[in-house]
């Protein structure tokens, strides 16, 4: 298929639990895996914003360093225009990262203290060796750094690091990543640690770059209200299984897995009337380890629509509900009449003991 | 009711080589027993800054220029150190700190690490500290064993929970959040702040809630108190900030406009052209004029003063008409 640019398919990565010496003292608990990953398959198509959302833990970053090749997977495919990248060797991998750019979760992690603005963004050039004279190499880090309105640009230059804000900081790494001219982009959390204005101009910049080169993107984020204007489709993920995927309006407006209607719940509106309301979220305590992902729907555990089969396996598979909009839950259809016709009947949710909800 | 807390013209500038950066500059406002003030703004512009000089600990070379600090009546900024440790920090004012769940150290335990923070920040020799520091941990749903447990075994939720015991452990009456949720995805922010609130009630606490993000102080702030370029612009209540009618000050508005809707009008977000100013020279005038788009001449020229445009209700632009 010509029009996508990345195809993952059936993609796991499991970790090996690391004991500490105690544990290994006392003769070692049962090895279970750290099942991060676990299964997972999409496409991110040509000039397409992907989204994948989902809560901390449940596998984005290291659905993100796969795609990157940051990790070496444990099973699974991974085809990049065209050419299976599952398994590249060094010179590969670097010819790889040059064409795929990753922009860090953390701005204050992803650059060297000791490197002044402009050695930040040479390093690059040099690490893959790109050609042109001193005066070129300062067009490019001058041309990237106006490409994220960091200006003037010989200003930023010379500063360190610790001398820009967090916004500032993270468009540094935005321009640190644009200067190669990626064909595709997996930005881990951008925008997060940035405040409101800078974040809408920053996804701003980031697609009109994105338009004006046809790039695609991998966008992660656990919060879907940036993830409305930026994406086209989006992926919900969670303890390392994608349980929704659709277009980015139909999972906002017609979430179909309860997991999605959560994360919507979650999101904070500016609106008043809220002061003084203590927020009933439709899900259960906090996301269990991946080490222990618990039988049948893996949701079931937190979920306030589970009935008993839900715990039994097999797991439910994503399937076709709608244009493009995949999911896998059992009770999907059950929950979306609940939610329609059900004037008397409480949601699950709003009945079950309080216990074990923040 | 008298005020918890009064600020006074207070200014606080860091005296770098460069020149006095001004990121505290003549700010004023109240804060009422039981009440929450969200302090809201963009990256710069002010926020940490006033969270440290309330807890009378400008980061260096941070100092006070002018103004007053007034807890019970007293001001704090003349006050020895000594009696700051005694009798204010942590015990009447106390803060969770910018990242601080993220500077936890990998090496030392939960409880080692909360212990240390208290007895940096304040005088608690003679405290058992692990009692009640266990007995915290209870309030914000933690198991006694997390002190035992080192700070990559919990997940991010789990540690601004014991950061926030941390900061509640001595008591209290004012407790000042900077960006306390950020780092955290955004079922376990709803989570902490509806804690917050539970937390809240339960100790009769007031909170200073420092967040860049609008939309979140809608869920938890009283007040808004709108910074910009180390000044207040605009100061009011949540029905109004966040109601039908627009805000008073136009920076406000554009940062409702920048402020993402689930189920808005999903267009395009907004974004403030330019950026905030150096706080070393400011710009003349109203600070925001260089990036406002309804700034006439007199915005230029003359600096508008924070004034009450409507009963409660504080704004500094000269669209206002008064000043
Ligand atoms: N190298 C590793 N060894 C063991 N476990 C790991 C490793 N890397 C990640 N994990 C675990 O895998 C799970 C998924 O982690 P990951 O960082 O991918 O989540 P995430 O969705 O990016 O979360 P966040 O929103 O917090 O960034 C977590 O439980 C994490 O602890
Ligand atoms: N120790 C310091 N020395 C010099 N300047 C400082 C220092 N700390 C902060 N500043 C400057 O003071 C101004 C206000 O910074 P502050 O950290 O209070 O902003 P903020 O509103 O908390 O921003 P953010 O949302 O990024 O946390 C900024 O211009 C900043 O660069
Ligand atoms: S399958 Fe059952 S447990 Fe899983 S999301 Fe659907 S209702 Fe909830
Ligand atoms: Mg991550
Ligand atoms: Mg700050």
């Amino acid at each position: 298929m010509a029009d996508v640019i990345l195809s993952v398919k059936n993609l796991k990565k499991y970790f090996e639990p690391h004991q500490n010496f105690a544990q290994s003292l006392a003769g070692g608990r049962q090895k279970r895996l750290i099942r991060a990953v676990d299964d997972i398959s999409f496409d991110i198509r040509r000039g397409e914003i992907f989204g994948l959302i989902g809560e901390s833990g449940s596998g984005k970053t290291t659905t993100g360093k796969l795609v990157m090749k940051l990790l070496e997977p444990s099973s699974g495919q991974m085809i990049f225009d065209g050419e299976d990248v599952t398994h590249l060797d060094k010179e590969g991998t670097k010819a790889y990262r040059r064409k795929v750019q990753m922009i860090f979760q953390d701005p204050y992690a992803s650059m060297n203290p000791r490197f002044k603005i402009r050695d930040v963004l040479e390093e690059p050039l040099i690490i893959h060796k790109v050609k042109g004279s001193i005066a070129e190499r300062e067009t490019m880090i001058v041309k990237a750094l106006e490409e994220v309105k960091l200006t003037p640009a010989d200003e930023y230059m010379g500063r360190w690091p610790h001398m820009l804000s967090g916004g500032q900081r993270q468009r540094v790494a935005t321009a640190r990543t644009l200067i190669l001219n990626p064909a595709m982009l997996v930005a881990d959390e951008p925008v997060s640690m940035i405040d409101l204005s800078t974040r809408a101009e920053i996804l701003r910049m980031m697609k009109d770059v994105q338009q004006q080169l046809g790039l695609s993107y991998l966008y992660i984020t656990h919060d879907l209200s940036t993830a409305r204007y930026f994406t086209d489709r989006i992926a919900v993920m969670y303890l390392g299984r994608i349980v929704e995927v659709g277009r980015a309006d139909d999972i906002i407006d017609t979430p179909l897995h309860p997991y999605t209607q959560a994360l919507i719940e979650a999101v904070p509106e500016p609106a008043s009337g809220k002061v003084e309301v203590i927020k009933e979220l439709p899900i259960y305590g906090e996301i269990p380890s991946p080490a222990n992902i618990p039988s049948g729907c893996r949701f079931h555990t937190r979920c306030p629509y589970a009935v008993e089969a839900c715990a039994r396996d097999p797991e439910p598979e994503l399937t076709l509900d709608g244009m493009e909009h995949y999911h896998a839950c059992l009770r999907a259809y059950e929950i979306q009449e609940e939610k329609k016709g059900g004037k008397g009947a409480m949601p699950a949710w709003r009945v079950a003991p309080a216990q074990g909800r923040g | 009711m008298n005020s918890l807390l009064r600020i006074e013209n207070l200014q606080m500038h860091y005296f770098t080589s460069k020149g006095a950066v001004r990121a505290i500059d003549g700010v004023s406002f109240e804060l009422m027993p039981g009440e929450t003030i969200g302090l809201v703004g963009e990256s710069g512009c002010g926020k940490t800054s006033l969270g440290t000089s309330i807890l009378r600990m400008p980061t260096p070379p941070g100092r006070y220029v002018s103004g007053r600090i007034l807890v019970d009546d007293v001001d704090v900024i003349p006050l020895p150190e000594k009696e700051v440790r005694r009798d204010i920090r942590w015990r009447k004012i106390s803060m969770v700190f910018q990242g601080a769940m993220n500077c936890l150290t990998p090496v030392y335990t939960i409880g080692r690490q909360m212990r240390e923070t208290l007895v940096e920040h304040s005088d608690i020799g003679k405290i058992d500290a692990t009692k009640l520091m266990e007995e915290y941990l209870g309030y914000v749903g933690l198991a006694p064993e997390i002190l035992e447990r080192y700070p990559h075994e919990l997940s991010g939720g789990m540690k601004q929970r014991a950061v926030i015991a941390t900061a509640l452990f001595l008591k209290p009456e004012i407790v000042i959040l900077d960006e306390p949720t950020t780092a955290l995805d955004v079922i376990v922010q709803a989570q902490i702040i509806n804690l917050l609130k539970k937390l809240k009630a339960r100790f009769k606490l007031s909170f200073i809630f420092i967040t860049h993000d609008l939309a979140l102080e809608a869920e938890i702030s009283d007040r808004i108190c709108v910074m910009y370029a180390g000044k207040i612009v605009e100061l009011g209540a949540n029905a109004r900030i966040y109601g039908a009618k627009a805000p008073a000050h136009p920076y406000t508005s554009r940062l409702l406009a920048a402020t993402p809707r689930l189920f808005g009008n999903a267009d395009q977000l907004q974004f403030i052209p330019g950026t905030t100013p150096d706080l070393i020279s400011p710009p003349e005038g109203c600070r925001f004029s260089p990036r406002c788009d309804r700034a006439f001449g007199r915005c230029f020229q003359e600096e508008p003063p924070l004034v009450e445009v409507e009963p409660g209700h504080m704004a500094a632009c000269w669209l206002n008409g008064r000043g």
